[in-house]
C-alpha cells in the first residue's frame, strides 16, 4: 500500500463519517462530543443580495472565490478559515513525493536529477535541471534515439498533479501522436526535476520535440494542476520564450484526456513549423 | 574607490563594486543561489560600510554590466541627464541617503535628482536604508500618469481587478470582474492573465472587457497580459486595447528569455499611440520582480535588488502608466520567507519611485514559500503607508489560474478605508453613481455582484 492508497482510503472513511454524522444530527440532538464538520461547499454568503440566483450562477462558472460577502471590508469567518485550510493543504502538497509504485504502475522508468533532497531541489535550481550520472547512463543504454518526440513526466512542485492527470493524459497524448504518425521514444519519469532538464534529455536522445508534463506549484483552488512545456531542438542558446507552454491541465481546467489530444495536435504543428515558443506563435498566427 | 574596511579589528577586502553591492544586500535566498551573498552578518555590515563611502561617480564609471554588451545598461545611461549627474557625482552613497531623508528634500527635489541617478546608485542607497527609512522616503514621492484615468494623485489608491480563470472562460471572468467592481476594485485596470496566449483568445477577452466597460460606462482601462507580440497582433487585427502589458527584467539576457527587446517595446509603444483605445499619453503596463534574472540564469553575478533597480531604469524609457512589482511570485529559491518578501517590497517601492515611476506593489506569496497571509497583509499595509499607487485585486486573494496569493478585493477596500484613501477621481464618481461607495466608504450594497444584473 502506498501513500496514494492511504489518502484514498482516508478520504473514503471521512466521507462515510460525514454522511453518518449528517444523518445522525438530523435524527437526534447534536451531542457535545461530535466533531465540527467544516463545509468546503460554495454558498452565497452575501448579506441581502439583490439576486441570490445570479450570484449562485456566477459561482458555478468559476472556481474563483466570489459571492463570499464581507464583514465590514473583511472576509467572513468561514471564508477566512476556508482560505487558511486550503493554504495549509497546498503547503503540505509540496512536501509529498510521488510514490515509486505509482510510477511503476504507469510503466515509466524512474530517473533522478542532481537534487538528492527536497531542500536542495527547492533552493538550488541548477540541481533540478541536470540528471545525475546514473540517469544519463541509463538513457544512453535504454532510450532509442532519433525519434521525433520524447516525453518526460516530472513531479515538479506537485505530486498530486502527476497522480491526478498522468494516468489519463499520457495514453491520450500517445494515442494522438500515433494517429498523426509521429514517432516517439521511451517516456521517462524524472524525480525532483525542473523544466530545463528537458534540454539535456533532448540532446541525449536526439529528438525533434521534447515535451515535459510537469506538476505546477499547488494553488489554493487545486493542487492538481499540470503544465506541458514543449521545445523544438533545444540548444545551449535556447531561452524561455522558445518554449511553448500549456498550463492548467486538471479536471477544473483543461481535462487531461482533452489535453492529451490537444498537445498531440500542437506537437504536429511545432514539427511542421520547426519552431516552438514565441516564434512558433508568430508564424502560426 | 576604496574597497576595503576594518571593523572590530577585522579586515574586509572586496574585489569590485559589483561584489560590494551584492554583499551589502539584506539576506535573500536568490543571492545565495547565485553564490554572491555575504558569507557572514559582519561581512554584510562591512560591505554596507564600504558602500556608504563610495562616490556616485565611482558607481557611474563601473556599471555592473558593461554598456557595450547590455541594452538595459545602454538605456539607463542614455536617459540620464548629464547636467544633474555632474551636480551630484561627488556625493557618497551615505550622503545621498541623508539628502533623501532630509526635511528640505521633497518631491520636486527628488524628481530632479532622479534624472541624474543611474539604477545602480538607487539600488546602492536603498541598501543603506532600514524599513522606516524606505517608508519615509517613499512617502515623499508620488508620481502620476494618465491613460483613461489619472493614477497617483495624492489621497488616492487604485486597484487592478484581476479576474483570472483557469480556462479563460469569458463568462467566468466576467463574474469575477463584477465581484471586483462591486468592491471598488478596477480603477487602475481590468487586467486578465490569459491561460491561452493565442491571438484569437486574447482578442476575445479584449472585446469582452471593452464591451462591458462601454455598457456600464466604467472609466478605466482594459488589458490582457499576453506576450507583447501577441497583443500587438491582436491590436493590428482590430482588438480594443487601452493598456499594453509586458514583463521586464534587468539584463538584456533575461529580457531575451522573455522574448522582448527595445525594438519590440518601441514598436508596441508607437502602435498603442496610433491604434490603442485610450487617451494616454501613458499606455504601457510593466511587471517586474526580484529574482527573475537569477531563475533564468541571466543575472551576470549581480544581486537581485540591483537588477530590479535596473529593470526600473529600463522601464521608465517607455513612460508607463503602471509598473507593478511582483517580488514573491517566483518561490523560495529567490525569496525564502515572509521577512524577505516584505523587505523586497519596501525596497522595490522606494527604488521604483526614485526612478520617477508610478509604482504599484503586489505583495505575493506562493505555496512552496515559508510565508502566509499574515506576512502578505503586513507587506500590503506597509507599502500602502509608503504610498504605493496601486495593488492587485484577486477574488478572495486566491488566483485560480496562476496559483499564487495576492491582495484580495477585501484587502483593496480595507487599505483604502484604513488610510482614508479614495479611488481614482473618475472611478469614484462612477462607484457613487452605481451605489457602491459613499463618502469614501463601501455602502451596504457593495460586494454584491448581482447589482450588474444577469447580462
Amino acid at each position: 500500500m502506498d501513500l496514494h492508497d492511504i489518502d484514498h482510503i482516508a478520504s473514503r472513511v471521512l466521507e462515510k463519517l460525514e454522511e453518518r454524522l449528517r444523518n445522525r444530527s438530523a435524527a437526534q440532538e447534536k451531542r457535545e462530543d461530535d466533531p465540527i464538520i467544516f463545509s468546503m461547499e460554495k454558498k452565497v454568503m452575501v448579506d441581502h443580495p439583490k439576486n441570490a440566483r445570479v450570484i449562485e450562477a456566477a459561482q458555478a462558472i468559476t472556481p474563483a472565490r466570489i459571492g463570499i460577502g464581507r464583514a465590514g471590508t473583511r472576509m467572513k469567518t468561514h471564508s477566512l478559515l476556508r482560505f487558511r485550510i486550503d493554504h495549509a493543504a497546498a503547503q503540505d502538497a509540496v512536501l509529498r513525493g510521488v510514490s515509486d509504485e505509482f510510477i511503476h504502475r504507469l510503466g515509466l522508468p524512474i530517473l533522478h536529477t542532481q537534487a538528492d533532497t527536497l531542500e536542495k531541489y527547492l533552493m538550488d535550481l541548477d540541481a533540478g535541471r541536470k540528471l545525475d550520472d546514473a540517469s544519463v547512463e541509463w538513457i544512453r543504454n535504454n532510450c532509442p534515439t532519433g525519434k521525433q518526440v520524447q516525453i518526460i513526466v516530472s513531479d515538479g512542485l506537485s505530486s498530486s498533479a502527476v497522480e491526478a492527470n498522468i494516468p489519463d493524459l499520457l495514453p491520450a497524448l500517445i494515442q494522438g501522436l500515433e494517429m498523426n504518425h509521429i514517432t516517439y521514444g521511451k517516456p521517462v519519469f524524472i524525480k525532483r526535476s525542473r523544466v530545463w532538464v528537458q534540454d539535456q534529455v533532448a540532446q541525449l536522445v536526439d529528438c525533434d520535440v521534447v515535451i515535459s508534463l510537469i506538476g505546477e506549484r499547488p494553488g489554493l483552488a487545486t493542487a492538481e494542476s499540470l503544465s506541458a512545456y514543449m521545445v523544438y531542438r533545444p540548444t545551449p542558446q535556447t531561452v524561455e520564450a522558445d518554449r511553448t507552454v500549456v498550463s492548467n491541465i486538471h479536471r477544473g481546467g483543461t481535462p487531461p484526456i482533452e489535453a492529451g489530444a490537444y498537445l498531440a495536435e500542437l506537437i504536429k504543428d511545432i514539427l511542421a513549423f520547426k519552431a516552438s515558443g514565441v516564434k512558433f506563435a508568430a508564424s502560426r498566427g | 574607490m576604496k574597497l576595503s574596511c576594518v571593523i572590530r579589528n577585522q579586515h574586509f577586502q572586496f574585489s569590485s563594486l559589483k561584489e560590494v553591492l551584492a554583499k551589502a544586500s539584506e539576506e535573500k535566498s536568490g543571492d545565495k543561489l547565485a553564490g554572491i551573498a555575504a558569507e557572514s552578518a559582519l561581512e554584510r555590515a562591512a560591505a554596507k560600510v564600504v558602500l556608504s563611502e563610495i562616490q556616485l561617480k565611482d558607481i557611474y564609471e563601473n556599471p555592473v554590466i558593461p554598456y557595450e554588451t547590455d541594452e538595459v545598461t545602454r538605456i539607463i545611461y542614455d536617459d540620464i541627464n548629464q547636467q544633474i549627474y555632474r551636480e551630484i557625482c561627488g556625493m557618497t552613497v551615505g550622503e545621498l541617503r541623508e539628502m533623501i531623508l532630509r526635511h528640505e528634500t521633497g518631491q520636486p527635489q527628488l524628481a530632479r535628482l532622479s534624472r541624474g541617478l543611474t539604477s545602480e546608485m538607487i539600488s546602492a542607497v536603498a541598501k543603506l536604508m532600514s524599513s522606516i527609512d524606505l517608508v519615509i522616503a517613499s512617502q515623499k514621492m508620488k508620481f502620476q500618469a494618465h491613460c483613461n484615468t489619472t493614477i497617483g494623485e495624492p489621497g488616492r489608491l487604485a486597484f487592478r481587478c484581476q479576474p483570472n480563470h483557469p480556462i479563460d472562460d469569458p463568462e467566468g471572468i466576467l463574474a469575477s470582474i463584477k465581484e471586483g467592481l462591486s468592491y471598488g476594485s478596477g480603477d487602475a485596470v481590468i487586467g486578465i492573465n490569459p491561460n491561452n496566449d493565442s491571438v484569437e483568445s486574447v482578442s476575445r477577452l479584449l472585446h469582452m472587457t471593452h464591451d462591458f466597460m462601454q455598457k456600464w460606462q466604467i472609466p478605466t482601462q482594459n488589458c490582457v497580459l499576453a506576450h507583447i507580440t501577441t497583443q500587438m497582433q491582436a491590436l493590428r487585427k482590430g482588438a480594443p486595447i487601452a493598456l499594453m502589458f509586458q514583463s521586464l527584467a534587468g539584463t538584456q539576457k533575461a529580457n531575451e528569455a522573455f522574448g522582448v527587446n527595445k525594438e519590440i517595446l518601441d514598436e508596441a509603444y508607437h502602435l498603442m499611440l496610433t491604434e490603442g483605445t485610450s487617451t494616454g499619453p501613458n499606455v504601457m503596463y510593466f511587471e517586474t520582480g526580484q529574482g527573475s534574472e537569477v531563475s533564468l540564469n541571466s543575472d551576470h553575478g549581480v544581486d537581485m535588488q540591483t537588477l530590479e533597480a535596473r529593470t526600473y531604469g529600463y522601464a521608465r524609457h517607455w513612460k508607463p502608466f503602471m509598473v507593478n512589482n511582483v517580488s514573491g511570485f517566483i518561490g523560495p529559491e529567490t525569496l525564502y520567507d515572509g521577512r524577505q518578501v516584505i523587505r523586497a517590497d519596501l525596497e522595490d517601492l522606494f527604488m521604483g519611485k526614485l526612478h520617477g515611476l508610478p509604482m504599484g506593489i503586489a505583495p505575493t506569496y506562493t505555496n512552496h514559500m515559508r510565508a502566509d497571509q499574515n506576512d502578505q497583509e503586513i507587506a500590503g499595509m506597509l507599502t500602502a503607508l509608503a504610498g504605493a499607487n496601486f495593488y492587485m485585486g484577486v477574488p478572495g486573494g486566491d488566483d485560480v489560474m496562476l496559483s499564487y496569493q495576492d491582495t484580495s478585493y477585501h484587502d483593496d477596500a480595507s487599505l483604502r478605508e484604513m488610510l482614508g484613501l479614495r479611488p481614482l477621481r473618475e472611478f469614484e464618481q462612477w462607484l457613487e453613481k452605481m451605489g457602491i461607495m459613499e463618502n469614501g466608504r463601501l455602502t451596504p450594497d457593495a460586494g454584491d455582484l448581482s447589482i450588474f444584473g444577469e447580462g
